[in-house]
């Protein structure tokens, strides 16, 4: 018989895998109280360190042609497919039934490919043509507001961390994520989904570890522009509320199911985008109407 | 058949020399067309099959830059149409109701499978129309696939493109397209129509047909369920049968305005929705404040981007006076590099003319330009003696009046007027039946945005011109049609409420 080889569960900063810098872990244990594996217990410099990782790639990223955006979720849709096998089996060893498993799964990747054809589609939905009674061509477009800071669903392994994760980075913002800490797994393996889909790293940062401690820095790091937070316990929300007004954070509550479909739209997206107007003069000395 | 392939392929991959101009001297640079896979006939694509055309006949597809054979194709007539229209009913009863997701899945992998096949596209699509290589390379056939992947996007989130609204699809679209560009248009049309539910019975134009056949082979690669998109090859009267068939709701058509005035005109009283995207007379517009050089590079992809087989292109120019002389003289420069010559060569700018028709109709403009009076222009370069090819041709002092200036001329020839005041070109500008397109080029911003709201056309490009984009509607007003195609207005024409 050929011995296991177990994996190591590490962060996702800036493309790599590094381990916590503090060297802490915890057991992560299955419903039978075994340990399946050790995680990382991330620390407040490692958040610091993901959030500098994360600001380096707002440039390119949001730079990007939106098309080319798209292309890269729809690969990250292509790997996750490829890989269903392992996250089924990771979702099992996690507590889930088979099925639910592979619907899981099934709903991660659909997910991938609906947000991926946003990519530049909710511009021209949500932007306008603003026909002020001056003589100017006046226009609102979306622009992503830059780094965010997710904590990510508890209860979902999978699903709850990608539905989160696309919205974000579809609109060019980047992020750090802190995964669920009872069922982490999938959130490592999804980061080796990232890093093999021409996604620039730096984009999508995952942390684990635990919220209690580190929530509150999520909401007051200066340079998170904001803060996303998916999780049920009501302190630690109003921390996060009150935490963001430090530098006017956005900070958005999504708690939702995200196996129901309603729960993906573009509005989502739009929470994370700012609207920039821009006013050009238009010159009206040709008095030529329009003619036929 | 699978037998013949290669055997076809060497055959009538062109033997065209490449041309030099005096100022340029490159060594040949063919593409290859080793690794492209051409059947030496090809059959109608109806119900997920590739059929024989009922006529029993065949035609030749020739390459026009060597004027030989490339392969047969089924002509195509009223019953084989009938065929594929039935099966394109049969098909909307199922394809309408799948799940918009999975939907969006079959279009995703078409695009995908046309961005691994681009390679091959590309050399087929040069071989089959005469644009050069490096434009089929870079444009038709990217754009071509980003067409399906934009759309495929669009399947799963209509009712955000129609606020309030209830978007469903028509039922069969006939989709008739042009020999410019083959594969670009055939995805146009099809992409859209299959995002918002729809089927459909495609004719490519009679002079090229591969790509689009090629196209039938991904979508049947793709598992598309059969009967959903058909392909059906032939002539005119094919079109007219696919018209005029009382089992199609929805006809998007691109060619010319006196076809599109016959289909108007053939479906009125019927309940048939239709788009029209027609010829086009575009007014390329050089103020004097313009950065001088760019503005000859856009004069020169203007008119002779795919040898001027484009209704977009911008031939007629404008030129505020002051700087006619230079701009002129630059322009002149600048045609003297440019290379006539095989289109399979990487260098080539100016491939070869479509067909032998279109040529003939090309030279006969080029006649009648020096009768009305107005000054010629042609560089010195010599053209291939075999194959379809004309020299980039200018005509200097023309007026509003000549008919090379109100009439598409659809090859690399451009007719020079000068202005004065912005009113009198937007006068002139806007004094033509046409209103595709226009190019503007100024160094003042505000100056654009005037012109853009009294130019009566659909698409302006300000100091750029011949862009597209999948998110970017494209059409025209006037006499060169209605409905526009790419963008969420690209969905527009294949939902009802």
């Amino acid at each position: 018989m050929q011995l296991e080889i177990l994996k190591t569960y590490k962060l996702y900063i800036g493309g790599a895998f590094p381990r916590t810098e503090s060297g802490r872990f915890y057991k992560l244990e299955n419903n039978k109280k075994e340990v399946i594996a050790n995680m990382c217990l991330s620390s407040r410099k490692d958040f610091r360190n993901a959030v500098v990782a994360a600001r380096k790639a707002v440039e390119g990223w949001s730079g990007r042609a939106a098309f080319n955006r798209g292309q890269i979720l729809y690969r990250i849709a292509e790997m996750l497919e490829g890989r269903k096998m392992q996250f089924i089996e990771e979702l099992i060893l996690q507590g889930a039934t088979k099925a639910n498993a592979e619907k899981e799964v099934r709903q991660a990747i659909d997910r991938c490919v609906y947000y991926s054809g946003w990519c530049d589609k909710y511009q021209p939905l949500f932007g306008s043509i603003n026909p002020v009674a001056t003589s100017h061509f006046n226009f609102s477009v979306p622009e992503p507001t830059g780094v965010v800071s997710v904590l990510a669903d508890e209860n979902s392994s999978l699903l709850g961390l990608v539905s989160v994760i696309m919205p974000i980075i579809v609109g060019g913002n980047t992020c750090v994520v802190l995964a669920s800490e009872t069922k982490p797994l999938c959130s490592i393996t999804f980061a080796e989904v990232l890093a093999t889909s021409d996604l620039p790293g730096g984009v999508v940062n995952i942390l684990t570890g635990n919220s209690k401690e580190l929530h509150t820095h999520f909401a007051s790091h200066m340079d998170v522009n904001a803060v996303v937070y998916c999780r049920e316990n009501v302190e630690e929300a109003k921390a996060i509320a009150e935490l963001s007004s430090l530098n006017v954070k956005r900070s958005f509550f999504w708690q939702k199911d995200w196996t129901k479909t309603e729960h993906e739209n573009p509005y989502l997206i739009m929470d994370l985008q700012e609207i920039k107007t821009t006013w050009h003069p238009i010159e009206n000395i040709g008095v030529s109407g329009a003619k036929y | 058949m699978a037998t013949t392939k290669n055997k076809i392929v060497k055959k009538s991959a062109p033997q065209v020399s490449s041309v030099k101009s005096v100022f340029q001297n490159y060594a040949p640079a063919p593409e290859s067309s080793d690794h492209i896979q051409l059947k030496s006939q090809y059959d109608l694509f109806i119900n997920g099959k590739f059929v024989k055309p009922l006529s029993k006949e065949y035609y030749d597809t020739i390459n026009p830059a060597t004027g030989k054979k490339i392969a047969s194709v089924a002509k195509g007539n009223e019953k084989d149409i009938d065929a594929a229209v039935k099966s394109a009913n049969k098909a909307f009863e199922t394809w309408s109701k799948t799940a918009p997701k999975e939907r969006a899945k079959y279009i995703y992998r078409i695009a995908r499978m046309i961005q691994e096949r681009a390679r091959e596209f590309a050399v087929i699509e040069t071989m089959n129309g005469g644009k050069s290589i490096r434009e089929s390379r870079d444009i038709d056939v990217p754009l071509a696939a980003n067409h399906f992947f934009y759309y495929a996007g669009w399947a799963d989130k209509l009712e955000y493109a129609f606020p309030n609204r209830n978007p469903k699809p028509i039922g069969v679209a006939g989709q008739i397209i042009p020999w410019n560009f083959p594969l670009l248009m055939a995805a146009w049309k099809i992409a859209p129509a299959l995002a918002t539910g729809n089927t459909v019975v495609l004719k490519p134009a009679e002079t090229t047909p591969l790509t689009a056949l090629k196209l039938a082979e991904i979508i049947q690669e793709s598992g598309l369920p059969d009967g959903v998109v058909n392909i059906v090859t032939g002539f005119g009267d094919c079109g007219a049968a696919l018209v005029n068939h009382p089992q199609v709701n929805k006809i998007a058509f691109t060619g010319s305005t006196p076809v599109g005035k016959y289909i108007q005109k053939a479906i009125a009283g019927t309940s048939k929705k239709v788009t029209l995207e027609l010829g086009g007379k575009a007014a390329n517009i050089i103020f004097d404040d313009a950065p001088i050089d760019q503005a000859v590079e856009g004069i020169v992809n203007g008119i002779f981007f795919n040898q001027g087989h484009v209704c977009c292109a911008g031939s007629r120019l404008f030129i505020q006076e002051n700087v006619a002389e230079k701009v002129i003289k630059k322009l002149k420069e600048r045609m003297k590099t440019l290379i006539v010559g095989d289109p399979m060569d990487k260098n080539t700018d100016i491939g070869a003319i479509n067909s032998q028709a279109q040529l003939d109709k090309i030279n006969h403009y080029i006649k009648l330009g020096q009768k009305e009076g107005a000054e010629i222009f042609q560089p010195e370069c010599s053209i291939p003696s075999h194959g379809f090819f004309c020299k980039p041709t200018l005509f200097i002092g023309t007026s509003q009046s000549h008919r090379i200036v109100q009439e598409e001329i659809f090859g690399p020839v451009l007719t020079i007027q000068t202005f004065r005041t912005i009113e009198e070109v937007i006068e002139k500008a806007n004094n033509i039946p046409y209103g595709l397109s226009a190019g503007v080029w100024t160094d003042k911003g505000s100056k654009i945005f005037n012109l853009t709201s009294k130019l009566r056309v659909g698409v302006v490009w300000a100091n750029t011109y011949n862009k597209f984009d999948p998110t970017s509607p494209f059409g025209g007003y006037k006499e060169s049609g209605f409905g526009r195609e790419g963008g969420v207005h690209g969905l527009l024409p294949y939902v009802k409420f």
